[in-house]
């Protein structure tokens, strides 16, 4: 079997990813380029009986130089043939109805000497615009194999593959000429390199600074080359890519029979007309953000409390199987809830992403930013900001991995900054069951319930704390470079379901993966935590509780929940818990509170059940009784019920601001390269989560 | 490049003009890639409902940009 690696570039908005499903079906993975935070797609296709190759697919670009953190890898991937990733073909994809600016990649990679295909995607349209190319032409013209494919149909699929399984001549054309004062500098880097053309050492000139792979002596011998000859990366950048267009409006002007008419888009511009309108605009917009908002929360419920229901009765399943024995605990009470904790968020990540692949597939979202933009750089971020922030409502993790389109840096960080205050769907049980308890069910006017208003308060209020947090920023953090906003807005097209499928798969995947194991890792340790305490008092649980029930105090009955309550308030949990009831008395909770807020550092989520346990409630499934349980809770100070409003709302408060999630944390560092912005954040959404807490204690008690 | 040079931040809806060249270095390289060509046509069609951002046609595609970027590229 030989085996090949094939590479997919082109601009955005050509279609490539259409093309990557078609070629490769589930067979992908994504995954992280090493050392970047880029998103990889990979894939396998079987090309004939005796080719594999792996396809990957490249964030688009419109040229080689890059801008964002998404488009630095692609040139690097070209310019680095020692580079895991370096292609022994390149697919470019073309967007037929603009093959102008979807040519000029073509054009470097031609430089480059990459055996490449040219693949005239987007076929349907193409015929829509009445456009017409004299394809042999093209290729001749080219040097290179041409393919006509529909990505959509999977028309010319089997074709694209026949090329590319079988040899493919590195096209002879030379495109761009390099200006002669730079010649001997391309010369020595290309001997230095051992480099096999004279445009890839150009590169290696122009883009010193962002290739990684590069070593800092090798980054000298560069620099000191560009000093001599008195080059710095930019120059004739312009005149570059003038020369390009010229050469492929010469060759358009040859092969284009009949060029496209604007009148296939008047349907797309009627829309726009709708969607981008001053008053419909918005209110289209905000329907649909209701819409995504009221499904994750009512069609994610019955496939959440399926998987619910399914671990906890696996775990007491496993638990009446396997013998008694710290391990076996471990894995009953440690594991198997810690990836149920994880797996529960499925269905809402499934379904946000859903919809934002819809809206992306439709071409809606760069309207959103379109319409959203100038709002948004009020609040310090940009009209990109938009869908990470939207989508932080489901589950901040991949919220922060989209902002990675978003290319000024000040930008991108304050919208990873702000996106973990807005409510994710970790906070929504913990907001549940403080909601039920502490806002009456009434009706305000018969019609509004006050226990959903209140609800949908505190995700306003996340959503303020994001923006006003994004303003500060906004006068804090110094720009490095220039804020811009140069987009392609697309024709609307109906989505095509199949990519839809698959981003969620992929999406969910990249969830379960990221934030799983740092998930798992910490409930682990948290469990430990809980379930091991200093041996006395552990070992006198039994005749405690015994004693208790002997003189008539408790219930026999409630024996193992009363258990099971003890040793959590003598664990080093506890011990932790009762040892920060100084700190959070001020906010109006006790030390079972306290153990609560320890437990839930990791994850919000654990609160109720951990709230469960503390209260000797013993079924975490049920709602009503940790309700009542917790309703006729004491304060011993007071006389009156521990969970006043006061204590309630503060409570709210608190985890509406704090950074209870160490998953995100994680991925902050990730994608910030660093401590420094995940320890400011933490520190400064526990300030804001405490301060807030405690001038809402302060004011209602 | 005079003063008074006009530019695509100031064009109208439904406008055409031809496309001189850019007042910017830094973003000049980006706008070309993108089909800003000089010596092409370039169409406004619409804007943002807060006037910024604006959407034109050039090269036969629709890119939508800030009155910001407009304002560098110098116009016919």
């Amino acid at each position: 079997m030989k085996r090949l690696k094939v590479a997919l570039a082109g601009k955005p908005n050509s279609g490539k990813s259409s093309l990557f499903n078609q070629l490769t079906g589930l067979n992908q993975k994504t995954g992280n380029f090493p050392g970047v935070t880029v998103d990889k797609k990979t894939g396998t296709s079987r090309l004939d009986e005796n080719t594999l190759a792996e396809i990957i697919d490249l964030p688009g670009i419109y040229s080689l130089y890059p801008r964002s953190l998404d488009e630095k890898i692609v040139a690097e991937i070209f310019s680095d043939r020692r580079n895991n990733y370096f292609p022994n073909k390149v697919v470019l994809v073309a967007d037929t109805t603009n093959l102008q600016s979807s040519l000029l990649l073509l054009t470097q990679l031609i430089d480059l000497r990459l055996p490449t295909v040219l693949v005239l995607n987007m076929l349907d349209l193409a015929a829509k615009s009445g456009q017409s190319i004299d394809v042999i032409k093209l290729s001749q013209h080219l040097d290179l194999p041409v393919v006509l494919v529909n990505a959509r149909t999977g028309q010319g699929i089997q074709e694209l593959k026949k090329v590319l399984a079988a040899d493919i001549p590195v096209s002879k054309q030379k495109i761009y000429s390099l200006d002669k004062e730079i010649i001997p500098a391309v010369d020595a880097t290309k001997l230095h390199f051992q480099l096999q053309s004279n445009y890839e050492a150009y590169q290696y000139l122009q883009q010193v600074e962002n290739l990684s792979f590069l070593k800092n002596e090798d980054k000298a011998f560069i620099s000191s080359l560009a000093q001599q000859y008195e080059f710095f990366p930019g120059k004739y950048q312009g005149a570059e890519t003038i020369i390009r267009y010229q050469y492929i409006q010469d060759l358009l002007s040859k092969v284009v029979l009949i060029t496209a008419g604007t009148e296939w888009k008047r349907f797309s511009y009627r829309i726009d007309k709708v969607l981008t309108h001053k008053v419909w605009g918005y209110l289209i917009f905000f329907l649909i953000l209701f819409l995504i908002f009221q499904s994750i929360f009512a069609w994610a419920q019955a496939p959440m409390d399926f998987i619910d229901s399914t671990f906890a009765n696996l775990s007491n399943l496993l638990s009446d199987v396997f013998p008694e024995g710290p391990f076996f605990d471990l894995i009953t009470q440690g594991i198997i809830p810690g990836i149920g904790g994880i797996l529960i968020f499925v269905p809402q990540i499934a379904i946000l992403f859903a919809f934002i692949a819809v809206l992306e597939e439709t071409g809606y979202m760069s309207r959103v930013v379109f319409l959203m933009d100038k709002i948004m750089r009020k609040f310090g971020m940009s009209g990109k900001s938009v869908v990470p922030l939207i989508s932080g409502w489901a589950c901040a993790i991949p919220a922060i991995m989209a902002t990675r389109t978003i290319e000024n840096w000040k930008d991108r960080l304050i919208t990873i900054f702000v996106t973990p205050l807005m409510s994710c769907s970790a906070r929504l049980p913990v907001y549940a069951i403080l909601v039920a308890l502490i806002i009456p069910e009434d009706k305000l006017f018969g019609f509004f319930n006050f226990q959903g208003i209140a609800l949908m308060g505190l995700y306003l209020l996340g959503f303020l704390a994001a923006i006003t947090s994004a303003m500060v920023m906004k006068w804090i953090v110094k720009a490095n470079e220039r804020s811009y906003l140069i987009m392609e807005l697309p024709t609307y097209r109906m989505p095509k379901w199949s990519n839809v499928g698959l981003t969620i798969v992929s999406k969910t995947r990249t969830f379960v993966f990221e934030a799983g194991k740092i998930i798992l890792a910490v409930s682990i340790v948290l469990w430990v935590l809980a379930s091991y305490g200093p041996a006395e008092q552990m070992n006198k649980a039994e005749s405690v509780i015994d004693a208790q029930i002997k003189n008539n105090k408790v219930a026999a009955n409630q024996r193992e929940s009363l258990l099971m309550a003890y040793r959590l308030e003598h664990s080093y949990a506890g011990i932790i818990g009762k040892s920060i009831e100084p700190i959070i008395a001020p906010l109006g909770y006790d030390w079972k509170i306290g153990i609560a807020l320890i437990t839930s550092f990791a994850a919000r989520e654990v609160f109720v059940g951990t709230m469960a346990t503390i209260y000797s409630v013993g079924n975490t499934e049920d709602q009503t009784t940790i309700k009542s349980r917790l309703r006729a809770e004491i304060n011993p100070d007071t006389g009156g019920p521990r969970f006043t409003t006061a204590t309630g709302l503060s409570l709210l408060v608190f985890y509406t601001f704090a950074m209870q999630c160490m998953s995100t944390l994680a991925i902050v560092k990730r994608e910030t390269n660093g401590w420094k912005w995940p320890t400011i954040q933490l520190v400064y959404m526990t300030a804001l989560a405490y301060i807030s807490a405690l001038i809402v204690y302060q004011f209602f008690s | 490049m005079a003063d008074h040079a006009k530019s695509v931040a100031q064009m109208s809806p439904g406008e055409t003009a031809v496309i001189a060249g850019f007042i910017s270095q830094e973003l000049s390289n980006k706008l070309l890639e993108m089909g800003f060509l000089p010596g092409s046509v370039v169409k406004y069609n619409f804007r943002a409902p807060f006037g910024d951002p604006i959407c034109v046609t050039v090269s036969g595609y629709d890119i939508t940009l800030r009155l910001e970027e407009a304002a560098t590229i110098s116009i016919l």
